[in-house]
């Protein structure tokens, strides 16, 4: 089993993300589940969402507790939240931001982890060019396919363009497949960058 | 056909492929995406032969039902938590006069302090009504559950309430075989009322009923509920045989063949603890788990025939009867009467209080040693409690406790599970 | 042969029952074939204004949509009296749910028989003031926003008579009533802002909207089979004396009930999408004093520990009723 936790704010589609990456699963013959965990409706508060994926019947029901992958959808809450709370040996952690793991302040996790396992990307940036719209999601699904391999982009993609049909499908599917490429090259070299 | 969908959709549309004829909904968390899909289906028209009225209330959902079933129409409405209570006066008036509605909970707290996650305080609130009362483990029984009621509803002239965990179910993505119309078609034939408002065979239907009749017709509800205990293995075998697998039933045993202990539960949960039993099985554990999926009617000899042969049982529950202890214990002790075991009664998840694995795992092997208290609460904050009795110790005016122990602990966003 | 005119003093009069009108100028009640859906039999009080206003209104109803009615009664007075286990007074399909929801469980009913296709079948709710202007206030709120196609005849008594006279938001100022008991500084119910369900109704904008009472029976039949000629959703309010509830005579309900309307304190109105559009002209106000004395739940505003002033101000609403709704003016043609 494969186990995903995603931060993020109210907002931001944190939600959406994991049922994306739940079809997609779904789409390549696996068995997938992905819930929330919010409050009442409201921008802006701390939100996660979980998914899980196997090849078999997945049964429990309790929140990720041991991620074998984080996508951090909102830096913000780097310092806020305990968000690296339980994270597997050998997990991946997947941020949305412009800055490195260094200047986020999280040098010495991603020293101890690895730059093949922890990565930075700017989804928001990404989808704002694709989009027009700094809605991070779709673009991070795209991270995560290349950070863990989990998942074919193409799967990915297909996912994107069943939740969000037409022209904006497209968009975020554009914003997914740069995403990937962005974190394919990160994975690869070692150097930090601005 | 396989869908990758969510648990409120998977009801909506198997609640479509019943072919309803009157849906009436308020809206309450967490049964929103339910009647939205319903409503939504009826507006663009792929669901016909169907009126969807947005009504003022719970209280008026309830009761529109009662009035199209009462006109021979087939009708459906889904609550949850403080919507059950509202309508509380017209789930006994349904259950009473004998009506076929089948209605979806989304099992959700009852407040205060108010609360939007997930226990079954909610569904047990009515448990006396007469309503016939089937909890569903997964998103794919969450579905046929709805099937198989409209089948018994209309069967017994009885209402039937299909329980799914709020946020846990209503809202989790997962696998679900959505069956086609012709299967439902030839599982559930069209509704034949017992009673019908008709002009052209007038009856007077819900007259006052005097000491010289109510004990007899109270009474028939209460047989209705024991012919259920036949109806309802019966049309989960032809459910099974039709539509290829297995849901519903009174109870679902799992690895409780030559279990010394064995956990009960309702719902969602139970998949938890199947993964947990699993795990300590596989180290040299005899335990299993049994599954209630009818709690009303109780299905007394299904449970106590799971259940006779452990050495202990550790009841599971979401649901705390203030005061007392659990709810599902007590039918589970009726159960047992006169057999000699230890019996654990476990209030758990309340408000939506995550159940880990951990726990799970930690508290079955304290059960094991027989460490366990009769009534104990999984992963309650005692220190948290302790503050609370202590602050109201200190001083008269100690404030709303909800408030107080909320500051205690700080924003919630800040923790993980 | 000589003439000789014979003077028939009933001729041409509305009298209830007159079968010298013509055909067409007769009440249902007149009618020989009238399907009294009320049958004889139920437990009514003597002298009861609302087994009178029931049997007038769905008798009426039953002549205008060629006896095909249903319909859905709130718990209260005309539910217990007519129902007495194992009999039932209904001529017609009925069914009897709560208190609150009459409203709600008809537009139910009427939401299965369209989908149904049953465009032939009616309904008609029944509750008092009570399962009305109180406790079903929001179901029937709800049903006229939504403009179900249910006629709702709110049947008003003036308090919740079944269980013993209290005091409803229908009750009038200065009534007294069980728990308005005519003690103390002020006796008798307070004067309010009040709760006036026809107005309430006209607000809705809901297709129509009546008030009637039993002392108008040609006037509650018009109202009645207006309301069952259009479709959505439809209120008629009916006044209906209880003579034990107000103390009157049982003999006297229709004269109690008349002079409720004469004196403007119950006005007779029609009214369509919001618009008042008809209007009983009164044919001789009579001063609201007649009206209070012939029930001893105004006894305690006369005689040697009297309140004049609450009578002049009782007075006052009437008036101003006759002001609002032009009760003195002719109305046209």
């Amino acid at each position: 089993m494969f186990q995903v936790r995603i931060h993020g704010r109210g907002g931001q589609g944190v939600v959406s993300a994991a049922e994306m990456l739940s079809v997609a699963a779904f789409d390549e013959g696996r068995f997938a589940q992905a819930f929330p965990s919010f409050g009442s409706e409201r921008m802006g508060a701390p939100v996660m969402a979980f998914c899980r994926i196997d090849t078999r019947e997945i049964r429990s029901r309790e929140p990720v507790m041991q991620p074998d992958a984080l996508i951090i959808q909102d830096p913000t809450l780097l310092h806020q939240v305990d968000l690296f709370s339980g994270l597997a040996a050998g997990g991946f952690i997947l941020i949305n931001s412009r800055r490195s793991a260094e200047e986020l302040g999280i040098a010495e996790l991603a020293h101890g982890i690895g730059h093949d396992h922890l990565c930075t990307v700017p989804a928001s940036d990404l989808a704002l060019k694709h989009t027009g719209r700094s809605m991070p999601n779709a673009a991070l699904l795209g991270g995560f396919a290349a950070i863990t391999g989990q998942l074919h982009l193409d799967s990915v993609t297909k996912a994107i363009r069943e939740k969000f049909p037409g022209k904006v499908g497209e968009a975020n599917v554009a914003a997914a497949e740069a995403a990937y490429e962005h974190v394919m090259k990160e994975r690869q070299s070692p150097a930090p960058h601005a | 056909m396989l869908k990758q969908t969510e648990g409120s959709h998977a009801i909506a549309e198997a609640v479509a492929l019943c072919r309803p004829e009157v849906i009436c909904a308020y809206p309450i968390t967490p049964q929103t995406h339910i009647v939205e899909g319903l409503g939504e289906m009826v507006k663009d028209g792929s669901l016909t032969g169907c009126e969807f009225i947005n009504v003022e209330s719970e209280f008026a959902a309830l009761s529109v039902a009662i009035g199209s079933s009462a006109a021979g129409a087939r009708s459906y409405t889904a609550t949850a938590s403080q919507g059950i209570l509202f309508m509380a006066e017209a789930v006994y008036n349904a259950a009473g006069l004998g009506l076929p509605i089948v209605m979806t909970i989304g099992n959700r707290a009852i407040g205060a302090p108010i609360n939007i996650w997930n226990d079954h305080s909610d569904s047990m609130s009515m448990r006396d009504a007469g309503w016939i009362q089937l909890y569903a483990e997964n998103n794919q029984e969450a579905a046929d559950l709805h099937i198989q009621a409209f089948r018994l509803a209309e069967e017994l002239s009885c209402p039937v309430m299909v329980c799914v965990d709020g946020f846990i179910l209503t809202h989790a993505y997962e696998r679900v075989d959505i069956p086609t119309q012709a299967q439902v078609d030839e599982y559930l034939p069209p509704f034949e009322p017992v009673q019908q408002l008709d002009c052209d065979d007038p009856v007077s239907i819900g007259a006052m009923v005097g000491p010289e009749a109510f004990f007899e017709v109270r009474y028939l509800q209460h047989y209705k509920q024991q012919r259920a205990l036949e109806l309802i293995p019966h049309f989960a075998e032809e459910f099974k045989n039709l539509f290829g697998r297995e849901s519903g039933g009174l109870v679902r045993p799992y690895q409780c063949d030559d279990a010394e202990t064995i956990v009960v539960a309702l719902g969602s949960v139970n998949g938890t603890i199947k993964d947990v039993v699993d795990e300590m099985r596989a180290a040299g554990h005899r335990i299993g788990v049994l599954t209630l999926c009818s709690f009303r009617p109780f299905p007394l000899t299904a449970v106590r025939t799971a259940l006779i042969k452990a050495k202990r049982v550790v009841v599971l529950e979401k649901s705390l009867a203030v005061g007392i202890g659990g709810v599902v214990s007590d039918g589970v002790r009726k159960a047992l009467s006169g057999v000699v075991l230890r019996g654990y009664t476990v209030i758990a998840g309340l408000g939506g209080r995550a159940i880990t694995g951990k726990s799970l795992r930690a508290l079955f092997e304290k059960a094991e040693r027989d460490e366990l208290e009769m009534l104990s609460f999984l992963d309650l904050n005692w220190d948290v409690v302790e503050r609370e009795l202590e602050r109201g110790r200190q001083q008269r005016r100690s404030g709303p406790t909800a408030e107080n122990i909320l500051r205690d602990l700080g924003p919630a966003g800040a923790r993980i599970g | 042969m000589t003439l000789q005119s014979v003077k028939f003093y009933q001729t041409g009069t509305f009298t209830v029952g007159n079968r010298l009108l013509e055909a067409a100028d007769r009440t249902v009640q007149a009618n020989m074939r009238r399907t009294n859906s009320l049958n004889s039999g139920h437990r009514a009080c003597q002298g009861c204004g609302e087994a009178l206003g029931a049997r007038y209104a769905i008798d009426a109803a039953m002549q205008a949509t060629n006896n095909r009615i249903m319909a859905v009664n709130a718990t209260g007075c005309l539910e217990v009296f007519s129902t007495p286990y194992p009999e039932t007074s209904w001529q017609i399909p009925w069914i009897h749910s709560l208190f609150g929801n009459a409203a709600a469980v008809a537009s139910g009913v009427a939401a299965g028989l369209r989908v149904k296709g049953r465009k032939d079948v009616r309904v008609v709710a029944q509750g008092g003031d009570g399962g009305t202007t109180d406790i079903g206030f929001g179901c029937l709120s709800g049903m006229f926003e939504r403009n179900d196609d249910v006629l709702y005849i709110c049947y008003d008594n003036e308090a919740y008579m079944n269980t013993g006279v209290q005091r409803s938001s229908a009750t009038p100022p200065a009534a007294r009533t069980a728990t308005t008991m005519a003690v103390g500084a002020h006796p008798g119910n307070v004067f309010g802002t009040g709760k006036n369900l026809p107005l309430i109704a006209m607000a809705h904008n809901i297709p129509y909207a009546a008030t009637a009472s039993v002392a108008n029976l040609h006037d509650l039949e018009a109202k009645v089979t207006r309301a069952m000629g259009m479709h959505g959703a439809r209120y008629v309010h009916i006044h209906v004396p209880c003579p034990l509830g107000w103390g009157s005579q049982p003999a006297d309900t229709m004269l109690v009930a008349r002079m409720a309307v004469e004196s403007g304190l119950f006005p007779l109105i029609e009214a369509e999408h919001g618009e008042v559009t008809g209007r009983y002209q009164l044919r001789r106000q009579v001063p609201v004093e007649d009206y209070l004395k012939l029930q001893k739940r105004f006894a305690h505003l006369f005689g040697a520990k009297g309140e004049p002033a609450t009578v002049v101000a009782i007075q006052a609403m009437a008036d101003a009723n006759i002001r609002r709704f032009k009760l003195a003016e002719p109305v046209s043609a």
